[in-house]
């Protein structure tokens, strides 16, 4: 299959390239970027003036909920609803059931991901057996399975003692670990995040400090045993600026923030929609200037969906008794967008901080349009306006930005030089 | 469509027609209910003539109108009081305007939720004409028939007159 | 997104058409309410004391939440309306086996219920009724979770307007577990609507929640401080659970530090009222001589209770039935 897209702005942002040009994809690979080469006729042409032509997205963080949730997704339509997003590579954590912590559970995502064909799926293993936080699982061998990286998710380790020889383990075999702090004791029976919007509500507050203490404990045993670390869906101002410090003491330590994170913010919580329920919680609005803040100046590097799809029943609850996240993998680049609509970032940043920024968090080879490269791409109309959720394809329809309207639409994702999705 | 009455001298008429009916039937202690907000003022004006030393009592029967249905609880509600008992006393149920009679039948029905009155005497200021239920005065200030799409409103309590306004339902 | 409390309870002429919260609620509307109670009060003194307003109606007290109290003067309230009542007790443990919120209350809607009165564990459940189970159902919010509890504080209004008055001029304490208390986050909502210049609290800082100034109240730790010259005093009860989870180290450092004694109750102006929303934990947040003594109107807060609930009932049924009046019409 030979595709010539004409006419994009084409940019990528790992390398600081923004031109109008053309791309000439063959074998899975881009061939050449501009005039195309020797007796190249392409199968197909993608008119794509007025266009930009984007590295394909990579999202840290998207629940493909299979094995084990059924009702609530499955690696073909969530791998589907990634596609329609833009993203073309996405990080799916352990906690599918069984959890992510043998190389059989690996291996079956493997297969039924590049069977369904729809996005590339890095899969992030469970730092211990059953995410128990007890016993360690076997990482080379996950790791040879195909996990990039390997987390706790939300569940506690057993103890101090315990991570700080999991991260020495780790660092031995220089895999990357994921850390989402949140101190078990203090965030305990807690929703919501803990100040004057939730007191009103009377929904159990989890106080910053849940955050904060477990990320101080992970920032000291990430400098004692040198592992390489990530900081997956921080959520409050004092957190983001523990991160800032640490960075600037020279500690190599990356992060991604939720893009609905950026977005809502706890008042939002005021008619008690359960859509709005997630973990970890929205946090105030000065905490969530201070997550676009790191945004724009880099200290977070990524934007990742932080997809959880529900089937409705869970949803359809009061809040507190409701599951928590948000299904909102396939509008992650619009919403991403909205910053650029706000003025917070130019769009090439912007695109960083979907493409290269996450994929050097984890050292993934993806997130850049280079010459023989993969041809990984997202097609999309900055100028043309949509409605979300018209044509809505993910398992869960657990989305509170379902039926507003969003800056831009993907139009084409590219996905190892096939097209895996088109808009209508 | 005469023009409507001075309220004086028919409240005049009523107390001595009342005055006359009571004695006939031997009634020496009744007590007066006048119904919010004109039969009230009637009822002060009949009971200083009449008995002025009977006790007086007042009714707003929004709770048992029959319209709740349709138009729910009217904005302001007031407590009725009735300081006497109801047992075995003869009454004096007093309204200003007699119309379909479901205000009637409303205050009836509330009066007997308080306890068996012995006997009431139903007196209004004015009969219109327009009754809906089987509800008859037995003291009538005066008969008056109104044109389509009016209402008389008795205004007060000082000086207590008679206008005619649009109907609003 | 969803809607707020004001649009969800009222319908287009400002009616109530929902019992959901105080939040939003106009002084005029809580205004009337307590003037319909007074009537309703009147009601109840009589032989007879049955209106005929509901009758023909079918109200459901569907209460996930134990409560025999609040229970029952909702049922009389009810039937003192002339409804007929439908109780529907169902412990937290069976729906989680069964059939869920939604689907309960479906159900019942479908059984023609005109009304329901819903007690639950979790913060919002009434709302979630009112706005995505059953919105033509009036919903009247019997206490969910730690968030609201509208009835009560509505009752325990009427009896401080009975007993002193202008709320403009008075001084009112709420003192214990204010963190987990409905009542207190209604009672403080419907104080400061309702025009009182000087609502305070008064507890430890472990059972006050986050972002308390926002309720324009006044914070007092020392009850000797924060009782003094005041006009009401309302006790709060304190459950056994608050010992165990860390908040507090015993019952007998709480009873002397927040007590009401005869000793404390004197802080307060002679002829302060003192008032709980029970059940009363004698020995715990209150002494048991100021709870039967003089100045005590406890009892009295149960009568006024049904009146207000009678009330509210009225209130909202008239409001669906004008709502729908109005749908019918514009179609």
């Amino acid at each position: 299959m030979r595709l010539t897209i004409e006419g994009a702005r084409v940019i990528d942002p790992a390398s600081h390239f923004d031109q109008i040009t053309d791309l000439h994809i063959a074998a899975g690979h881009i061939q050449a970027i501009g005039a195309a080469p020797e007796g190249f006729t392409a199968n197909q042409v993608i008119d794509a003036r007025g266009l930009i032509a984007s590295p394909g997205l990579v999202d840290l963080n998207v629940s493909l909920r299979e094995p084990g949730y059924s009702r609530k997704g499955s690696i073909d339509s969530e791998t589907r609803a990634a596609a329609a997003g833009g993203v073309t590579s996405l990080c799916c954590p352990p906690d599918s059931r069984p959890v992510l912590d043998t190389s059989a559970v690996a291996e079956l995502i493997l297969d039924r991901s590049q069977a369904s064909g729809h996005a590339r799926v890095l899969p992030i293993g469970a730092l211990t057996r059953n995410l128990e936080g007890e016993h360690l699982s076997e990482l080379v061998a996950l790791r040879d399975a195909g996990c990039v990286a390997f987390t706790q998710g939300l569940n506690p380790m057993g103890s101090n003692r315990i991570l700080r020889r999991a991260l020495e383990y780790a660092a031995t075999f220089d895999v990357p670990i994921i850390f989402t702090p949140l101190d078990p004791s203090l965030a305990e029976g807690g929703m919501a995040h803990e100040g004057p919007t939730a007191s009103r509500l009377g929904l159990i507050g989890i106080p910053e400090s849940a955050e904060t203490v477990a990320l101080a404990r992970d920032l000291l045993l990430i400098e004692q045993t040198g592992v390489r670390a990530h900081f997956s869906g921080l959520t409050s101002a004092r957190a983001v600026d523990m991160l800032a410090t640490a960075q600037a003491r020279g500690l190599p330590v990356t992060a991604d923030v939720a893009a609905y994170q950026l977005l809502l913010c706890d008042e939002d919580l005021n008619g008690f929609s359960s859509l709005l329920h997630v973990m970890p919680p929205l946090r105030s609005a000065a905490d969530r200037r201070a997550l676009r803040e790191a945004v724009q100046s880099g200290v977070v590097q990524a934007i990742a969906s932080h997809h959880r799809p529900h089937e409705p029943e869970v949803k359809r609850v009061p809040f507190a008794a409701s599951a928590p996240g948000i299904s909102s993998v396939e509008i992650l680049l619009p919403l991403a967008l909205t910053l650029v609509a706000d003025g917070l970032l130019e769009l090439p940043a912007l695109l960083s901080r979907l493409t290269t920024g996450p994929a050097a968090a984890l050292n993934l080879q993806a997130g850049q349009l280079t010459l023989g490269g993969a041809a990984d791409l997202t097609l999309f109309d900055p100028a043309k306006a949509c409605e979300i959720g018209r044509n809505w394809l993910s398992r869960g329809a657990n989305c509170p930005f379902i039926g507003q309207g969003a800056p831009a639409a993907v139009t084409h994702t590219l996905c190892n030089g096939k097209l895996v999705y088109q808009a209508n | 469509m005469s023009a409507l009455p001075e309220v004086g001298p028919l409240l005049e008429q009523m107390a001595n027609h009342l005055s006359r009916y009571l004695k006939e039937r031997q009634i020496d202690d009744p007590a007066f209910v006048g119904i919010h907000t004109g039969g009230v003022w009637i009822a002060e004006a009949l009971h200083q003539q009449v008995a002025p030393n009977a006790p007086m009592g007042t009714l707003d029967i929004a709770f048992y109108r029959d319209d709740f249905e349709q138009h729910g609880l009217p904005q302001r509600v007031r407590p009725s009081e009735l300081p006497f008992t109801v047992d075995g006393r003869h009454l004096i149920l007093v309204d200003d305007v007699l119309m379909t009679g479901r205000t009637i039948r409303a205050a009836l029905n509330e009066l007997f939720d308080y306890g068996r009155p012995a006997s009431v005497t139903l007196v209004t200021l004015l009969d219109i004409e327009a009754r809906q239920l089987p509800v008859r005065a037995d003291i009538l200030g005066a008969s008056l028939a109104l044109p389509a799409g009016q209402r008389v409103k008795l205004t007060g309590p000082s000086p207590l007159q008679l206008t005619l306004n649009a109907a609003t339902h | 997104m969803t809607q707020m409390p004001q649009h969800l309870q009222l319908n287009h002429q400002g009616q109530l058409r929902h019992f959901l919260t105080i939040e939003g609620l106009s002084r005029e509307l809580l205004t009337e309410l307590l003037d319909t109670a007074d009537s309703f009060l009147e009601v109840g003194e009589r032989a007879v004391k049955k209106v005929p307003l509901l009758r023909g109606k079918t109200v459901c007290n569907v209460f996930f939440e134990n409560s025999t109290r609040t229970r029952t003067t909702f049922e009389l309230a009810a039937k003192r309306l002339s409804a007929d009542v439908l109780n529907l007790n169902i412990s937290t443990s069976s729906t989680s086996k069964g059939e869920t919120l939604y689907d309960t209350l479906q159900n019942l809607e479908a059984m023609a219920a005109d009304m329901f009165v819903v007690r639950h564990g979790d913060s919002g459940a009434a709302h979630f009724i009112a706005e995505h189970v059953c919105p033509d159902v009036a919903v009247i919010n019997a206490g969910d979770g730690n968030h609201a509890h509208p009835t009560q504080a509505m009752l325990d209004m009427l009896t401080i307007r009975r007993h002193r008055g202008d709320f403009e001029k008075l001084s009112v304490a709420i003192v214990g577990d204010i963190l987990h208390s409905r009542v207190a986050r209604s009672n403080m909502q419907a104080l400061k609507t309702l025009g009182c210049p000087d609502v305070r609290v008064i507890a430890p800082r472990t059972l006050l929640p986050d972002g308390i100034e926002q309720y324009g109240v006044r914070v007092f730790n020392d009850l000797r401080v924060g009782l003094r010259d005041v006009d009401v005093v309302i006790m709060l009860r304190l459950q056994r659970e608050r010992m165990q989870s860390g908040l507090l180290p015993s019952e007998g450092e709480f009873y002397r530090l927040y007590g009401l004694t005869r000793e404390t109750l004197a802080l307060a102006k002679p002829d302060a009222l003192v008032m709980h929303p029970g059940p009363i934990n004698r020995g715990v947040e209150i002494e048991s001589e100021v709870a039967d003594g003089p100045q005590s109107v406890i009892l009295k807060q149960v009568t006024y209770g049904i009146a207000v609930r009678m009330a509210v009932m009225s209130m909202a049924m008239t409001g669906q039935t004008t709502q729908r009046q109005h749908t019918q019409e514009a179609n």
